[in-house]
C-alpha cells in the first residue's frame, strides 16, 4: 500500500484514503459549447498514458475530499510531487524523487561501513 | 525414549516432555518442540507422501520452511483440518493427527502410482499439447479427471471456526530473519531506541545455529547466544519480538506482510485467541537477514525417501537429537555437507562413505572427516539409489564413467550448496545481480530502503555476517533519525564457512527418457524435462518455467530454481545471467485464507446498511432485497401471498387508496451558497435560475460526453439552498462528481455542498388518500392543491419534528415524500402507517415501486439507461434547457454520433399475448426468421406484470424506437418468439390527471 502525501492536510496518508481521478492539467474549455469535433475529442478522450512520468489528479476522498494533483513515477510508482489543484504544472526536470532508495543500501556488504554520499538524484531519470 | 532413532544425549529436547501424536491413524510418540518431521523420523518414518503428478513415494527433504516434499494433512477436529501443511513446519502437540496426501488407498500401496510408469507419456508441456481435443472434453472430463489424479491435500469441507486478528504497526528498523544476522542488527538497531520488530518463522531464535554445531559467540555455544539475545530484545521496550512469524510480502514503501501463527502448535488453545495474526508494517529501514537455502544435488532417483539435504540432517541430529538413519552415505560439492557427516559420527552413527564430486576436495572439514575414518571419494558421483520406499543404497561411479559401485545406505545426505534467499529483496522491487565467481545471485540493486545482511547478502562466515550485521543495524537505525547507540560488538570463533558448490545436474541426470533426476519435487519436474523445453523452443527462463512448471508450487523453488536454470543455461548454451532469473513473487509461504479475509466474514465482510424503518419492515414480514450496500423492503407479503400475489396488492392498493414506501436510501445533497443556482445551472442540463422557491424540479445530470449520469427531483428551498435528491445507487458518486467539477473547474463559484442522506430519513406516501394520511399531522403547512401543487416543497413540522415535505410523484399518483431528521424516521413513519390504516393504505417496497414507476413510463437510471444513453434517446429532451450556453455535458450531446438518426430510444412494449411476461434483457429483432446470428435492433429494459393495467407491460431501447411506434417487433426466447408491439411508454393514465385526483 502507497503512502500519498496530501496536499491540503500536510501529511502523508494511506493509499486506502484515496482516489485516482485521471491525468491532470486538463482544463474544460470555457467555451466548451462551440469547441470542434476535434478539440472535444482531445479534451474528452485523448489521454498520454506514458511510462514513466506521469501528472494525475487525486482525490483524498475519505480525509479532507480535495483534489489535488501529483506526480508519479509509473515504473517505480514513487510519488515526486504532490500538490494543490490549480497551481502550475511542474516543470519536469525539476522532480527529485523523495525518500527514493537510500544510498547506503545500494553498497556492496564490505562497503557498507562507509558513510552514505548524498542522496541519489533521479533527475532525468523521470 | 520417544522413537528408536532418537539418541541420547544428542540434541535440546526435554526426553521427559513426550507428546502422542497419530500418523495415517498409527500412534507415536514424540517430543515436545519437536517438528511432525523430526518426531516422524524419530519414529524410523521417512516415506511421509506421494508426489503431484507421478505419485512416487516421498520423504523429508529439508528441516525447515522450503520444504516441497513433506506436505500432510493436520487435523484438529472436523473443521479444523488444514491441508498440505509442511511436516518440517507443523510443531508437534499432544494429540496432533497427521495424514499423508495424494494416495490411494494408502501411502504405501498407491493406485495413482501408475503415472509413474506412464510417466514417458507425462513429460513437460503433457497437458497442453494432449487435451486439446475435442474442446469440449476439457472440462466435463479432462480437467476433473486430472485434477482428481494430481493435487495435494484436500480443501476442508466445512466453515474455518477459529478467528484471525490483524494489527498495523510502525517502527523504525523491521528486521526479517532471526538468525544469527537478523539478531545482531536487531541488537545493534535496538540499542539506539528506535522501534524495533524482529520476525522470524521457526518457534525460535536461532536459524542456522540451530544446526550448526561449534560455533562459539561471545564465549557462548552459538544457540546458547541467540536464545541470550532473543531474551534480551524481548525484554525491551522498544522491540516486538515474533517468533512462528513469517514475512511473506514486501511492498512498496517498506511495507512488509508478516503472519503471526498464534496457536497452531497448541495442544488446546485459547478460543478467545486468534489462530493467526496478520501484521501490516510499515518501517523506516529494513534489514533481510533470511539466510540462505540447501540445495539438493541432481541425480537418478534422487527424490527416494531416505534422501535429504545435510543440513536437514545436522538438524534433526543436533537440535531434535534424531538420526535420519543408521547407516549413512553423503554425496556433496561443498564443504557443509562434511560437517554433517562428521556430527552423526561423532554421534555413533555408521557414515557408509563421503562421495564429493569435486576432484580435490580439502580443508579443516575434510581433513577431520578422513581423522575420523570416513570414506571419502572424490572425483565421483552418486548416479543412482535405490529402494522406492526408502532408499536402500546408492550407486557411485567416477565422473569420467567406469565401473559402478554399490554401497548400502539407509539414508543419503546431499549437499550441492547453498542459494542466497533473496525473495524478499527481490519483491522490494530490488534487481539482484549474478556472482560469477560463486554462482548465485545476489542483491544487486536497490528499490527500497532496505539493506540484506549474512547469507542472504552472500556472506560465507559467521564472523563476517555478525560484524555486517551488527553495522547495518546501527546505520538503519541511524538513517530512521535514531541518535547512535553505544555500539555493540560480538566475538566469534570457531565458526564454518559455507562457500562453493554446484549447480544444475551431476553425472547421472543423463538425457535417457527413463531417469529421474528431480529438480523440482513439489512440481515433479526433472532435469530433462527443463532439456526438453529447452529443445522445444523455449528460450526464456520465464518459458522454461511455465512450460515445465520448475518452481511453480508452493514452494516457490526455493530448492529447484537454480538447478533449473542451471541447466536450461547449460541447454541453451548461454550464461546464467543471459537465461535470466524469474520473479520472486508474494507470498514467500502458503499464506492461509483465514489470515488474508481476517475479521472481514459474515457481518463484517461488507458494511450493512439499512434504513431507519427497518426493524418495522422486519416486523411486518417484509421480504428485503439487496440494493448496493442497502437492505431494501422488496414487499409485503400478507399470510398466504407468493411475491407476485403481494406485489399485485400493493399495486392495486396504492392507485385505489394510498401506500407508504420507505425512500429512505435516495441520495440527498444540500448545495448552498449564493452561486447555487449558477453551480446547479452548470451541472444539470435544466434551467434552474428561474425555479422559484418552495417548487421542484426533475434535474438529469450528464457526464461531459452527453449521457445521462444521474436523475432526481430537485426543490428550492430558499434562493441560496437547493435540497437535490439521487439515485441510491448514484448518491456517493454524484457527490464526487459536483465536488470535482466545483473544487477543479468552477473553483470561483461560491457553493457548499453536503451529503444530507443519512440526515433524512424519507417516507414517500403516494396514492389518492396520501393529503388525507399526512394532513392531520403537519403544523405549519398548506397542504391544499392551490397552497402546494405538484412538485412543490414546504418546511414545516409534522408529528411535532421539522419536516421537509415534497408534493411529488414516482407512481403518477398524488403524492408527497416526507423527509424527517433520521432520528424520527421510524416514529413518523408509525404515526403515518397508523393514518394510512384509517384508509386502508399498505405498505409497499421496491419491487411494487418499480411496476408503479414504469405503469408511468419514468425511467430508471440504470436500469432504462446503460451509459449509453442521451436524454433524447430517453424521451427526455424536454429537461434539456434549450437555451442554456453550457453545462456539463452540452458539447458532448453534440457529438456526430449522438445526433445520428437510428439511435436507441426508449419506447414501450406490448405483448400480442398480454399474459406474456418479457424477460428484461431479451434481444428484440425486425424477422425472427432471419438467419442466426440475427440482427438485434434493441433490448428490454424494464419487464413487469401490471395488475393495474391487467396485461404485461415492459420498456426497451430500440433503434429509430419512436418512428416504430404501431409497428410489430420480436422477442425471440428459447422455447418460443413473442410477438411484440411498439407503443410510447405511459401505460396508465396517460394524461396525468391522477397527480391530482
Amino acid at each position: 500500500m502507497l503512502l500519498i502525501r496530501c496536499p491540503y492536510c500536510e501529511e502523508e496518508r494511506p493509499e486506502l484514503e484515496f482516489r485516482n481521478a485521471g491525468e491532470a492539467h486538463i482544463a474544460r474549455p470555457t467555451d466548451i459549447a462551440s469547441i470542434s469535433d476535434e478539440d472535444f475529442e482531445k479534451f474528452f478522450f485523448i489521454r498520454s498514458n506514458p511510462k514513466g512520468l506521469v501528472f494525475e489528479r487525486w482525490r483524498h476522498v475519505h480525509g479532507c475530499a480535495r483534489f489535488f494533483n501529483a506526480a508519479r513515477d509509473t515504473v517505480s510508482d514513487k510519488f515526486l510531487l504532490t500538490y494543490k489543484a490549480g497551481e502550475p504544472k511542474p516543470d519536469a526536470s525539476t522532480l527529485h524523487a523523495e525518500g527514493g532508495p537510500a544510498a547506503w543500501a545500494n553498497r556492496p556488504p564490505d562497503q557498507l561501513n562507509e558513510k552514505p554520499k548524498a542522496k541519489r538524484s533521479t533527475k532525468g531519470e523521470a | 525414549m520417544a522413537g528408536s532413532y532418537r539418541i541420547s544425549g544428542q540434541g535440546r529436547l526435554t526426553p521427559a516432555k513426550t507428546a502422542r501424536f497419530t500418523f495415517d491413524g498409527k500412534s507415536m510418540t514424540g517430543l515436545a518442540g519437536d517438528t511432525v518431521a523430526s518426531a516422524l523420523l524419530a519414529n524410523g518414518v521417512h516415506l511421509v507422501g506421494r508426489s503431484f503428478k507421478y505419485h512416487r513415494p516421498r520423504g523429508i527433504l529439508s528441516a525447515g520452511a522450503e520444504e516441497p516434499n513433506a506436505l500432510v494433512t493436520v487435523s484438529r477436529d472436523a473443521a479444523r483440518k488444514t491441508p498440505n501443511v509442511r511436516a518440517t513446519v507443523q510443531e508437534l502437540y499432544d494429540g496432533l493427527d497427521v495424514a499423508s496426501q495424494n494416495r490411494w488407498p494408502s501411502l504405501s500401496f498407491d493406485v495413482g502410482a501408475v503415472n509413474d510408469l506412464a510417466s514417458p507419456f507425462f513429460s513437460a508441456g503433457f497437458y497442453y499439447k494432449t487435451f486439446m481435443w475435442p474442446k469440449a472434453a476439457w472440462k466435463n472430463f479432462y480437467e476433473p479427471n486430472i485434477r482428481s489424479a494430481a493435487g495435494l491435500g484436500v480443501a476442508p469441507d466445512q466453515p474455518d471456526p477459529d478467528h484471525y486478528s490483524s494489527r498495523y504497526a510502525h517502527c523504525e528498523v523491521l528486521v526479517l530473519g532471526g538468525g544469527a544476522s537478523g539478531l545482531a542488527a536487531a541488537l545493534a538497531a535496538a540499542e539506539t531506541g528506535a522501534r524495533v520488530i524482529i520476525c522470524d518463522e521457526q518457534a525460535e531464535f536461532g536459524g542456522a545455529l540451530r544446526f550448526e554445531k561449534g560455533a562459539v559467540i561471545d564465549g557462548q555455544d552459538g544457540w546458547a547466544w541467540a536464545q541470550g539475545v532473543a531474551a534480551k530484545l524481548a525484554a525491551m521496550d522498544n522491540v516486538t519480538l515474533l517468533s512462528r512469524t513469517t514475512a511473506f510480502g514486501y511492498y512498496a514503501q517498506n511495507f512488509v506482510g508478516l503472519t503471526e501463527r498464534v496457536t497452531d502448535h497448541l495442544a488446546s488453545p485459547d478460543r478467545e485467541a486468534p489462530r493467526e495474526r496478520l501484521w501490516q508494517v510499515r518501517a523506516k529501514r529494513v534489514v533481510i537477514a533470511t539466510g540462505a537455502i540447501e540445495r539438493h544435488m541432481v541425480f537418478a532417483n534422487n527424490d527416494r525417501p531416505g534422501v535429504m539435504l545435510a543440513s536437514a540432517a545436522r538438524t534433526y541430529l543436533n537440535h531434535y537429537g534424531v538420526t535420519v538413519g543408521r547407516n549413512v552415505g553423503v554425496y556433496t560439492a561443498n564443504d557443509s555437507a562434511y560437517a554433517a557427516a562428521i556430527d552423526l559420527k561423532k554421534a555413533g552413527i555408521g557414515i557408509a562413505a563421503i562421495v564429493d564430486l569435486r576432484d580435490n576436495p580439502s580443508g579443516p572439514l575434510v581433513d577431520e572427516a578422513r581423522a575420523l575414518g570416513i570414506e571419502v571419494n572424490h572425483g565421483r558421483a552418486v548416479t543412482s539409489v535405490n529402494g522406492s520406499q526408502r532408499i536402500k543404497s546408492m550407486t557411485v561411479q567416477a565422473k569420467a564413467g567406469g565401473a559402478e559401485r554399490t554401497i548400502a545406505v539407509d539414508a543419503l545426505l546431499m549437499s550441492a550448496g547453498w542459494t542466497p534467499s533473496v525473495h524478499m529483496f527481490s519483491q522490494s522491487r530490488g534487481k539482484v545481480a549474478f556472482d560469477a565467481d560463486t554462482r548465485r545471485f545476489l542483491p544487486g540493486t536497490y528499490a527500497q530502503d532496505c539493506v540484506s545482511v549474512g547469507a542472504c547478502n552472500g556472506s560465507d562466515s559467521l564472523e563476517g555476517t555478525i560484524s555486517q550485521a551488527l553495522e547495518a543495524g546501527a546505520n538503519a537505525a541511524r538513517d530512521a533519525g535514531a541518535k547512535p547507540g553505544k555500539g555493540a560488538s560480538i566475538k566469534v570463533e570457531g565458526a564454518e564457512g559455507w562457500s562453493g558448490g554446484m549447480l544444475g545436474s551431476g553425472p547421472g541426470a543423463g538425457a535417457e527418457t527413463t531417469v529421474k533426476a528431480f529438480i523440482d519435487f513439489q512440481n515433479d519436474v526433472t532435469a530433462k524435462d527443463i532439456r526438453q523445453a529447452v529443445r522445444e523452443g523455449m528460450r526464456s527462463i520465464e518459458h522454461v518455467k511455465r512450460f515445465t512448471t520448475n518452481g511453480m508450487a508452493t514452494d516457490q523453488g526455493k530448492t529447484s530454481n537454480m538447478h533449473g536454470l542451471a541447466i536450461a543455461a547449460e541447454a541453451l548454451n548461454k550464461e546464467i545471467p543471459e537465461v535470466g532469473l524469474t520473479t520472486f513473487r508474494a507470498p514467500y509461504t502458503p499464506v492461509t485464507f483465514g489470515a488474508i479475509v481476517n475479521h472481514s466474514r459474515h457481518a463484517l465482510f461488507d458494511p450493512t446498511r439499512k434504513t431507519p424503518t427497518h426493524a418495522w419492515a422486519e416486523g411486518h414480514g417484509a421480504v428485503f432485497e439487496d440494493v448496493g450496500q442497502w437492505k431494501r423492503s422488496w414487499y409485503f407479503p400478507r399470510s398466504g401471498e407468493d411475491m407476485h400475489a403481494a406485489v399485485n396488492r400493493e399495486c392495486a392498493t396504492v392507485r385505489k387508496t394510498a401506500g407508504l414506501f420507505d425512500a429512505s436510501t435516495l441520495g440527498k445533497i444540500e448545495v448552498v451558497g449564493p452561486d447555487a443556482a449558477k453551480f446547479m445551472e452548470l451541472l444539470y442540463t435544466n434551467p434552474w435560475e428561474k425555479l422559484e422557491v418552495g417548487r421542484c424540479r426533475y434535474g438529469i445530470m450528464l457526464r461531459e460526453d452527453g449521457f445521462i449520469y444521474d436523475d432526481g427531483v430537485v426543490g428550492r428551498l430558499a434562493q441560496d439552498r437547493f435540497h437535490v435528491t439521487t439515485t441510491t445507487g448514484g448518491a456517493a458518486r454524484v457527490m464526487n462528481h459536483m465536488e470535482d467539477y466545483l473544487q477543479t473547474e468552477f473553483p470561483e463559484l461560491n457553493v457548499w455542498l453536503t451529503s444530507v442522506s443519512e440526515q433524512w430519513a424519507v417516507i414517500a406516501v403516494q396514492g389518492p388518500n396520501s393529503r388525507k394520511i399526512i394532513e392531520p399531522l403537519v403544523e405549519g403547512i398548506d397542504m391544499s392543491d392551490e397552497a402546494m401543487p405538484h412538485m412543490s416543497v414546504r418546511e414545516g413540522k409534522i408529528c411535532g419534528v421539522p419536516t421537509r415535505l415534497f408534493r411529488m410523484s414516482f407512481t403518477g399518483e398524488r403524492g408527497f415524500e416526507v423527509n424527517v431528521p433520521a432520528d424520527y424516521g421510524r416514529a413518523v413513519w408509525e404515526a403515518l402507517w397508523a393514518e394510512g390504516q384509517k384508509h386502508e393504505a399498505c405498505a409497499y417496497g421496491t419491487e411494487a415501486m418499480h411496476v408503479l414507476r414504469a405503469e408511468k413510463g419514468y425511467i430508471i437510471v440504470g436500469q432504462d439507461t446503460d451509459g449509453t444513453v442521451t436524454p433524447n434517446d430517453a424521451g427526455l429532451d424536454w429537461a434539456v434547457g434549450k437555451k442554456k450556453t453550457d453545462f456539463v455535458g452540452i458539447r458532448g450531446l453534440t457529438r456526430p454520433d449522438l445526433l445520428a438518426k437510428g439511435r436507441r430510444q426508449l419506447v414501450g412494449l406490448k405483448t400480442r399475448d398480454p399474459r406474456d411476461v418479457l424477460e428484461e434483457g431479451a434481444q428484440i429483432v425486425e424477422n425472427p426468421k432471419q438467419a442466426i446470428p440475427m440482427k438485434m435492433i434493441g433490448h428490454v429494459t424494464s419487464s413487469y406484470w401490471s395488475e393495474n393495467c391487467g396485461r404485461s407491460i415492459a420498456m426497451a431501447l430500440v433503434a429509430g424506437g419512436r418512428d416504430r411506434i404501431g409497428e410489430t417487433l420480436y422477442v425471440p426466447m428459447p422455447d418460443k418468439v413473442i410477438e411484440v408491439e411498439v407503443t410510447g411508454t405511459v401505460f396508465f393514465d396517460e394524461k396525468g390527471e391522477r397527480l391530482n385526483g
